[in-house]
């Protein structure tokens, strides 16, 4: 039996396609009439707005050509045997809290939340049951900050047909000591998947999620993902992202997070994997004394690509960002980032940095950085610098008189140059683990 | 013969030449030291038997144990058994020392051998109590934001780690204090032996008092000019190096 299903399908087929394609997402499933809305309304967005092109300043520098969307499927199907290599493979920290596994959107496994957390109030669900069991929770944050960023489309696509993933709500004062692990993966060749994340942290809670993006093979596949974090005040919320997508993979992921009074988020994208890998990702500081640092590291190998846009936005007095992206290319790689800093008209005593590092280790890599400052405030300190380069001759030199030979001379240092962005996550068992994970990468 | 032999040896940089037709033997167990006045090509000597890629070798060879290393790449005549301590240590961010003498030492074992972790710690805790080099330092990036007198212990530190067969130390008392300096002078002592040789290059004669040298050498404008015991040091301290630059005609000894 295959009951797969082209992902554009509908836009070639009737309209009454399109809405039995709708109405067939999760089906004997009841979903709630809102979320239904959600998906008409997402769809309905998508067909009206254009592929990005490379005219369009959101997409300057983008290999929008990888973003065709015809040759994705949405699929069901998956034999006992996937399942079993999946489950198998779905491992990455000793110890985490709790954890959710998806396979082609679909949920494979789940760790519950230990009952001494659940009997706090906290709550970590598949998105299918959050929407319906805490609608209240989930239906005024749902994908309620309109993307900005240039991926209006991808975020209309995700809403017509995001189906897994998870919702964290961890209520005030409760402390959550370890991570929370989210697994995605693409287990079919052209399968799509529409990993989403929502997370709201109550006044003075704190937790680390992380989320491990992976291929099962090496075959092409479509991931479309949005996150949400809402930080509340006081809060502190640490988000992980390991994208080790197959090399063949095209992704969009699009972040959005807003920090209210006194919060602190501190978000970590490790680019490792996928062909086309473009990220949005957008801090909003809303109250005094919030605080949102950026993190990112890139391994861009072989014809990688990842494209990166990011907005500091500045809404309050007293608020503080601090993003730093770090990209190591070699062979015919490229990178872009866009990134630009807002300080809004009434935000006095604002910090803001932005920092682009690239290493070169190739002459055939090629990296484009467009910072960007919009400061409309009196009294901030601003700064922002990308620079690119390649390995220090002395310090090879160094290494290689140490009798270590050129090849691992280049990797050490290549990981050294990375590491200052995972040291300022100074979360001990997830540094070691992305230390781990890059090592394997280069 | 176990030596380090440097035979008619001329190198230049960027088309200068900087040393010229030097001749110098090191045997194992022995302890020599080059002194000589900025400009003399002293550093230079050291970077170009490393295999430092900005110098030019115009003529001559280095033989160690009787194998010409100046067609080896760096990374292979330190696995050979040369070691150089860098005057100004390059700093590797993001590479803790541990790692880093890891690797090298890892390069050291036969292919397909995995170095044994606890083993290593309990080695490298050792020759670092033995420096005062506090254990958290095994977590620091290599050189980044240490002091001249960290920097320098922790060059002593993987010659330990790597226990070459010919050591060449430059400048390695320049920026020390006494102290420092003979927390340094005392881990490069223990590193004397029978099977090692080591070439000291200096400008002061204050650190050979406490690493004291079988043989002293004077290095003017590329050259050994003369060779002696280590009483020479001291006859050098008292009438400096000019009148080493009036006598440099004399033949020298080595």
């Amino acid at each position: 039996m295959n009951n797969d299903t082209a992902l554009l399908e509908p836009v070639k087929e009737q309209r009454t396609r399109t809405a039995s394609l709708l109405y067939s997402f999760g089906e004997g499933k009841d979903l709630p009439a809102w979320f239904r809305e959600q998906q008409r309304a997402g769809w309905a967005e998508f067909q009206k707005l254009p592929p990005p092109s490379r005219k369009d300043q959101a997409w300057r520098f983008a290999n929008v050509d990888a973003l065709k969307l015809d040759q994705y499927i949405r699929t069901s199907e998956l034999s006992d045997k996937q399942r079993g290599e999946l489950l198998d493979r779905s491992t990455a920290l000793a110890e985490s809290a709790a954890r959710l596994v998806f396979a082609n959107d679909q949920l494979l496994e789940r760790d519950v939340i230990a009952d001494s957390l659940r009997g706090h109030g906290v709550i970590f669900q598949p998105l299918e049951r959050a929407i319906t069991e805490y609608e209240n929770l989930v239906r005024p944050n749902f994908m309620a900050e309109p993307p900005t960023l240039g991926s209006a489309r991808f975020a209309a696509l995700h809403r017509a047909f995001v189906c897994a993933g998870a919702f964290l709500y961890v209520p005030r004062g409760v402390e959550i000591e370890l991570p929370i692990e989210v697994f995605h993966w693409l287990a079919t060749p052209n399968a799509a998947v529409f990993p989403h994340l929502l997370l709201v942290a109550g006044e003075m809670s704190k937790v680390t999620v992380i989320e491990h993006f992976r291929s099962l093979r090496d075959q092409p596949g479509f991931a479309c993902g949005v996150n949400d974090l809402i930080v509340g005040p006081g809060a502190n919320v640490r988000y992980i992202c390991v994208q080790d997508w197959s090399e063949e993979v095209v992704t969009v992921q699009v972040n959005s997070t807003r920090v209210e009074r006194d919060g602190s988020a501190m978000s970590l994208n490790a680019n490792l994997g996928a062909l086309y890998s473009r990220l949005e990702s957008r801090s909003r500081l809303v109250g005094e004394g919030a605080r949102s640092d950026m993190l990112a590291i890139g391994i861009a190998t072989g014809r990688r690509e990842f494209d990166a846009r990011t907005l500091q936005d500045h809404e309050c007095p007293h608020t503080t960002s601090d993003l730093l992206y770090k990209n190591a290319l070699n062979d015919s790689a490229r990178t872009t980032f866009g990134g630009l800093i807002r300080v809004e008209p009434h935000a006095h005593f604002t910090d803001a940095y932005q920092t682009v590092r690239n290493l070169l280790l190739s002459d055939d890599a090629e990296a484009n950085s467009m910072p960007g400052l919009e400061i409309l405030a009196d009294n901030v300190k601003c700064s922002h610098g990308a620079t690119s380069g390649q390995i220090d001759e002395e310090e090879m030199f160094y290494l290689l008189a140490r009798g270590i030979p050129p090849n691992v001379a280049r990797q050490l240092v290549t990981a050294g140059f990375l590491d200052e962005a995972i040291a300022r996550l100074s979360h001990e068992q997830i540094g070691e683990y992305l230390r781990r994970s890059i090592a394997r990468s280069l | 013969m176990q030596q380090l032999e440097i035979k008619n040896l001329s190198a230049a940089i960027g088309g200068n030449p900087i040393i010229r037709e030097l001749n110098l033997s090191v045997a194992a167990g022995e302890v020599h030291a080059i002194m000589g006045p900025n400009g003399s090509g002293k550093s230079t000597l050291a970077k170009v038997i490393a295999g430092h890629p900005d110098y030019e070798v115009g003529g001559g060879e280095v033989l160690m144990d009787g194998e010409n290393i100046l067609e080896l790449e760096p990374d292979e005549r330190a696995r050979k058994g040369i070691f150089m301590a860098f005057q100004y240590p390059s700093e590797v961010p993001g590479v803790t020392i541990a790692n880093f003498l890891r690797a090298a030492v890892q390069a050291r074992l036969p292919e397909g051998e995995e170095l044994e972790a606890t083993e290593y710690y309990a080695r490298l805790y050792e020759k670092m109590d033995q420096l005062e080099i506090p254990r958290a330092f095994t977590s620091r990036a290599v050189n980044e934001g240490f002091s001249g007198g960290e920097k320098k212990r922790c060059e002593i530190l993987q010659m330990a780690m790597v226990e070459p067969r010919y050591a060449i130390l430059d400048e390695t008392d320049s920026g020390l204090d006494i102290d420092a300096l003979k927390i340094v002078a005392n881990g490069v002592n223990a590193l004397r032996s029978p099977a090692r040789g080591m070439l000291l290059i200096t400008h002061y004669q204050r650190l050979l008092n406490y690493i004291v040298p079988d043989f002293v050498h004077v290095m003017v404008q590329g050259r050994i000019v003369r060779s002696g015991g280590k009483d020479l040091a001291l006859e050098l301290e008292e009438k400096g190096y000019d009148w080493i630059r009036e006598h440099a005609a004399e033949p020298a000894i080595a």
